[in-house]
């Protein structure tokens, strides 16, 4: 067996694994909160609740109505965003104009609002969803066992945080929604509807939100506090990147996974904390973040 | 500058001013008398504990307030001032029994205001909506901390922290004792802090918060004063953590918890930020409401009530209650 660094490096590099599925994780929320904060200025604080919501439509929907893993990868994104829409179009819409910190703290609101209300209902501790039979077993590379499933997350998530990207950067619609984060005031008076344009930007970082909620349900209990704490460090995450780039967010999502997973064969104690430290450390260095403009 | 002025229309509303202003300073002292009678009456008809548990998440709230209300800055971190306010306080009383409860809450404060020191020449370096999210990483940041230390107790917290004695001759293990003690901190906190905003460094902070380029083109030193309103108001929240350690005789994780952090967000908006008076207002009604709640059938719905009312307060309701109210007091006795 080969040891790396006084490692194995099966261990090393399942390790290094583990960190970039966290790292999709933080990538795909990270981008959601970019793309929500772009056009609205505001920081979704809602956004863990959002990402809890689409796991448990995925757990709820193959309970009650058989909907299978395929099927609820486009259902739970799809009802969230709706969701999401509603949340922008009867909330958010009427605080548009106040004080920015008003839209974190009204999002923040309605974070304890859902989550209160899913303890209520399903209680605190999660139930699992079971592994999809086409993904389970997974493929010897001869140096380390790689699980179906694992790939499976990581290829996702970076296809759909690359179609988002794409979109965003060189469709029509993107140079609207690009546009918009500009000047929203000249893009109206064009005659661009954008009352609609932030809806559908809100419900799409909903929907991407509940995408990863989608992608961790088989591999984390299903809780009702499975976002809360996996935003506070999306937030850390989106301070250290810096919010002017979507690919700036991709990156230094997977990024931070990788930190953590890396952390954890080396320094165990400090993995759930090396995500703020390094944050530290990029605010004394570079205080506009990695990929942000100096304001 | 009053030479300048010789407009009598102008002088007439300088003249207003001065005596809507003296009024509503009577109006402070009269409210501050009455409430000094109901606080000295208050243990013999309510639960003193409680009183105390209200007194301590007031001063909380009105140490928040000193730096969302006057200097504009949203901290989401707060929580882990309380909690280490209450952590070194009860270390320092339990490790060393023969040291006085003062000397134990000091150091408590002491030690809150060293990491507000910490915490705000990191957040002070971006502005805004960054600012809460530095403030809310950082404070869970340490909460993690806390958590795996072995001084804490982990999970545990600190248990049986002994309420010692006053100056060596006080013993707070009477209640009423104890409740006038906290009566005092509280009151030395609220006072600290009215003087701070009326100081000239108090309007300065204003002007910061209103336009702060203007603030720096007059030539203050705008990250100077940030930097020392946020560590006035860590060491008066680890003042109010310790006290609260002292009186429950417990120091735990739930104090450093981000919903703590929330909680008295919601407590200063509800109340009214900016305001004198709001954040104790609402500090009473959010610990009334949590008492109340949780030993109700309700019980497992506070936490989306209180989503529902801090929903409900940014909507239509940002004044918060005592702002709404001195409106109401402006527009009907002018």
């Amino acid at each position: 067996m080969t040891i790396l660094f006084g490692v194995p490096l099966s261990v090393l590099l399942g390790q290094l694994l583990l960190g970039l599925i966290n790292g999709a994780f933080y990538a795909l929320l990270s981008l959601g909160l970019a793309i929500i904060f772009g056009l609205l200025r505001i920081i979704n604080f809602a956004h863990g609740a959002l990402y809890m919501l689409g796991a448990f439509v995925t757990l709820l929907s193959l309970q009650y109505l058989g909907v299978n893993y395929w099927f609820a990868l486009f259902l739970a994104p799809l009802t969230v965003g709706l969701i999401g829409m509603l949340i922008e179009k009867y909330l958010l819409r009427r605080i548009t104009g106040e004080d920015h910190l008003y839209g974190l703290l009204l999002t923040f609101g309605l974070a304890l609002i859902i989550e209160g209300l899913f303890v209520k209902l399903f209680g605190v501790s999660g139930s699992s969803y079971p592994m999809p039979d086409a993904l389970k077993g997974g493929f010897n590379l001869g140096f380390m066992f790689l699980p179906k499933y694992r790939a499976w997350v990581i290829v996702a998530a970076l296809i759909v945080c690359f179609v988002t990207w794409y979109m965003i950067e060189r469709t029509r619609l993107g140079s609207y929604l690009r546009a918009g984060t500009e000047n929203p005031k000249l893009m109206q008076a064009f005659g661009i509807n954008v009352p609609l344009l932030i809806t559908l930007t809100y419900g799409y970082g909903a929907a991407l939100a509940a995408f990863a909620g989608v992608l961790a349900a088989p591999i984390y209990p299903v809780s009702p506090g499975m976002g809360a704490n996996l935003l506070i460090v999306v937030f850390a995450v989106v301070v250290i990147g810096g919010m002017g780039s979507i690919m700036g967010a991709i990156v230094t999502g997977l990024l931070m996974g990788l930190i953590e997973g890396l952390t954890k064969v080396f320094y165990p104690e400090a993995a759930n904390t090396v995500v703020f430290l390094v944050m530290v450390l990029v605010l004394l260095v570079r205080p506009a973040g990695l990929f942000g403009k100096e304001t | 500058m009053s030479d300048t002025i010789k407009n009598p229309e102008q002088q007439q509303r300088v003249r207003v001013e001065r005596e809507r202003r003296i009024a509503a300073s009577r109006r402070n002292k009269i409210f501050f008398a009455v409430f000094i009678v109901i606080a000295l009456v208050a243990p013999f008809g309510i639960y003193p504990v409680f009183l105390m548990k209200l007194l301590c998440f007031a001063l909380f709230a009105c140490a928040f307030n000193l730096l969302l209300g006057y200097a504009g800055l949203l901290s989401f971190g707060h929580a882990a001032f309380l909690a280490t306010g209450g952590y070194i306080t009860g270390f320092v009383l339990t490790e060393y029994s023969g040291l006085g409860t003062e000397l134990g809450i000091l150091a408590g404060t002491a030690a809150s205001a060293a990491l507000g020191l910490g915490f705000g020449l990191l957040a002070i370096r971006r502005q805004g909506i960054y600012f809460a999210m530095i403030t809310l990483a950082l404070a869970q940041l340490v909460f993690f901390m806390f958590m795996q230390s072995s001084f804490t107790g982990g999970e545990n917290g600190l248990q049986g922290v002994p309420r010692g004695q006053l100056f060596g001759f006080i013993d707070l293990q009477d209640n009423l004792n104890m409740y006038y003690f906290v009566l005092a901190i509280f009151l030395f906190g609220f006072l600290l802090i009215q003087r701070t905003i009326h100081s000239p460094y108090g309007q300065v902070l204003k002007a910061i918060r209103e336009n702060e380029p203007r603030a720096i083109s007059l030539g203050y030193n705008v990250d100077a004063h940030k930097l020392l309103a946020f560590v006035l108001s860590a060491a008066l929240t680890g003042l109010a953590g310790a006290t609260k350690t002292v009186v429950f005789q417990l120091a735990s994780l739930t104090d450093a918890h981000w919903h703590m952090s929330g909680e008295v967000i919601l407590m200063t908006l509800l109340g009214g930020v900016g305001t004198v008076l709001g954040p104790f207002v609402g500090a009473s009604i959010v610990v009334t409401l949590q008492t109340y709640l949780s030993n109700s059938p309700l019980g497992e719905w506070v936490h989306v009530i209180l989503g529902v009312i801090f929903v409900l307060c940014v909507l239509m309701f940002r004044a918060g209650i005592v702002g709404w109210f001195s409106k109401l007091i402006q527009r009907n006795f002018k």
